[in-house]
C-alpha cells in the first residue's frame, strides 16, 4: 500500500500531520471525516454544498484543476479565496503529498 | 390563526409523507417550511440528481420524487405555510401546541412533528463586520418586493444566478445597482452573465469584479459599502441597500431552544414512535438522531408510519385504532 503525507490545519490553527492511502480511492473529504475531523459534508461529496471547504496552505498548484461543479460551488461561498478548494473533489493521490490544507467549512 | 391536528415542522420528503400516514388515520395536517417550494434537501439542493435507493423506483429525478409525493398526499387536502420561519413553540394548558412564524403566522395544533431535515434553510452571509447590526436597516438577503429598491441605490454580492438575474431585473427600476463579485468572470447562466457585462458597458449597472465588501457603514441605516479590489484598493459606494446573495444552507435555528434533548444539532428520539422527551412532540427524517439512525429518505418514511400511528393515539387516547392496508380500503380522501 502506498502512503502520503499531509499536514491539516483545524478550524482552531492547531496543526496535524496525517498519513493517507493513496490506492483506495477516498476523496480528501473522506479521509479528513475519517480522521474524526469535524466536516458536514451534506451532499456526500458531489459538490453540491460547500460543506467541506478548504483552503490551501501549501502545495494547491500541483492538485490540478477544477471543476465548473466545484468552481460553481465555490462562487456561492462568501469566504471563498483564491485558494479555496472543496475536499470531496480532491483525491489522495501522489501529488498531494506534503501538501497542507486548512479546514474552513461549516461545523457539524 | 390555523387550527389542525398535526403540525409538521418541514416539507421536505419526509414531512410531506408523514401527511399521508397522518392522513390514513383521518388526521389532518399543516405542513410550514421557510423554503417558498416543498421538497426540502431534494428541490434545494439537488433537484436534478437521480435517486436509487427509494424502494419500487428503480430510479427517480429527485424533483419528481416530490412532486409524486405532493399528488400522493393531495387527497388529505394538507394546508402549508411556505416561505416563512418556524420561531416559536408554545405549549397550551389543554395540551394543545401553537407554532409561530417569523410572520406571525399561528397554527393551533394536538401534536407537533419536527420534520426539519438538517435543519432551516437560511442565507449564508459573509463575514462584514455589524452586517448583522444593518439587517432590516439596509441589509437584507433576498428580494422579496422589488418595489422596495425604487429610485434607492443598491449594491448586490455573489457572482452565481441570482444575482446576475437581479442585478439585470434591479437596473431597470433602481437609481443605481452595483454588482460585486469575487471572480474575475462569472460562473451563472452565459445568457445572464453577457447581459451584466454588456449593460455594465453602457454604464447601467456599476459592475466591480475581483473585489470584496471589506466594511459597511451607516447611522442607523445603512449609507455606504467599503469595497477592496484584489489590488488592494479600497473604494466607498453610497448605498441604501446592500443584498448579499451567497445561496443557502441548514442550520438547525430555533429549534434548539424548544426544550428538546438535542445531541449535535440532532434531535433525539425513542424508537419505538419518534417521540420526544416531550409529550405530543415527535421528530421524524433527518433531523432525529437514535441509534444506528442512518440519514435516508426511506428511513424517513418508515419513522413517519410510526409516528402517525402514536400521534393518533396520543390525540384520541380513547379511540381504537384498527390497522388496515390501504389495498383493503384504497385512500379515502377528506
Ligand atoms: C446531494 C444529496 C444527495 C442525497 N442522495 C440521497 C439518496 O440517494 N438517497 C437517500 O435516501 N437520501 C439522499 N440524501 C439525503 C436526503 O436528501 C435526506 O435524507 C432527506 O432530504 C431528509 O428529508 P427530511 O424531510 O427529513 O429533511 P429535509 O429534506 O432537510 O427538509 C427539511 C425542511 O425543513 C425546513 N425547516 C427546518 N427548520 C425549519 C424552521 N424552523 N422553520 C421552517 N422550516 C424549517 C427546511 O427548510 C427544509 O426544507 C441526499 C442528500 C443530499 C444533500
Amino acid at each position: 500500500m502506498d502512503f502520503i503525507n499531509i499536514t491539516v490545519e483545524n478550524r482552531n490553527g492547531e496543526r496535524q500531520e496525517l498519513e493517507l492511502p493513496t490506492d483506495m480511492g477516498l476523496s480528501l473529504m473522506e479521509a479528513l471525516k475519517a480522521n474524526e475531523y469535524n466536516i458536514l459534508a451534506t451532499c456526500g461529496g458531489m459538490a453540491l454544498c460547500a460543506t467541506c471547504h478548504v483552503e490551501v496552505l501549501q502545495g494547491g498548484e500541483k492538485l490540478g484543476s477544477m471543476s465548473d461543479a466545484e468552481l460553481d460551488m465555490l462562487d456561492t461561498l462568501p469566504d471563498a479565496g483564491p485558494d479555496s478548494r472543496l475536499a470531496c473533489q480532491l483525491r489522495i493521490n501522489d501529488a498531494m503529498h506534503e501538501a497542507v490544507f486548512k479546514i474552513r467549512g461549516e461545523e457539524e | 390563526m390555523y387550527t389542525t391536528d398535526i403540525c409538521i415542522i418541514g416539507a421536505g420528503p419526509v414531512g410531506l409523507f408523514a401527511v399521508f400516514e397522518a392522513g390514513l388515520l383521518k388526521l389532518r395536517c399543516h405542513v410550514m417550511d421557510v423554503l417558498p417550494q416543498p421538497g426540502g434537501q431534494l428541490s434545494e439542493i439537488y433537484p436534478q440528481k437521480p435517486i436509487y435507493d427509494i424502494p419500487g423506483l428503480p430510479a427517480v429525478n429527485a424533483q419528481e420524487l416530490v412532486n409524486n409525493l405532493m399528488q400522493q398526499i393531495s387527497p388529505f387536502k394538507p394546508e402549508f405555510t411556505l416561505g416563512e420561519r418556524v420561531e416559536e413553540l408554545d405549549h397550551q394548558e389543554d395540551g394543545s401546541f401553537i407554532v409561530t412564524t417569523n410572520e406571525g403566522t399561528k397554527v393551533r395544533s394536538k401534536a407537533v412533528v419536527i420534520a426539519a431535515g438538517l435543519g432551516c434553510f437560511e442565507p449564508r452571509k459573509p463575514a462584514i463586520e455589524r452586517l448583522e447590526d444593518f439587517e432590516g436597516k439596509g441589509v437584507s438577503y433576498m428580494v422579496k418586493d422589488p418595489e422596495n429598491f425604487r429610485n434607492k441605490k443598491v449594491v448586490l454580492a455573489g457572482g452565481g444566478d441570482s444575482a446576475l438575474d437581479w442585478a439585470l431585473y434591479l437596473a431597470n427600476i433602481a437609481e443605481k445597482v452595483t454588482l460585486i463579485h469575487r471572480g474575475d468572470s462569472f460562473r451563472g447562466a452565459p445568457d445572464s452573465a453577457e447581459k451584466v457585462v454588456r449593460m455594465a458597458e453602457e454604464g447601467k449597472i456599476n459592475l466591480l469584479l475581483k473585489s470584496n465588501i471589506t466594511k459597511i457603514d451607516g447611522n442607523g441605516h445603512l449609507k455606504e459599502v467599503l469595497v477592496t479590489g484584489h489590488d488592494k484598493t479600497t473604494n466607498s459606494i453610497d448605498a441604501d441597500h446592500l443584498i448579499p446573495l451567497f445561496g443557502l444552507s441548514p442550520k438547525l435555528g430555533p429549534i434548539a431552544n424548544w426544550g428538546l434533548n438535542i445531541d449535535k444539532s440532532a434531535i433525539e428520539v425513542n424508537t419505538y414512535d419518534y417521540s420526544t422527551n416531550v409529550k405530543g412532540i415527535y421528530a421524524i427524517g433527518d433531523i432525529n438522531t437514535y441509534p444506528g439512525k442512518l440519514k435516508l429518505i426511506l428511513c424517513g418514511f418508515h419513522e413517519a408510519a410510526l409516528m402517525a400511528h402514536s400521534a393518533f393515539k396520543y390525540i384520541y387516547p380513547d379511540k381504537h385504532l384498527s390497522f388496515k392496508y390501504t389495498t383493503v380500503n384504497g385512500v379515502n380522501a377528506f
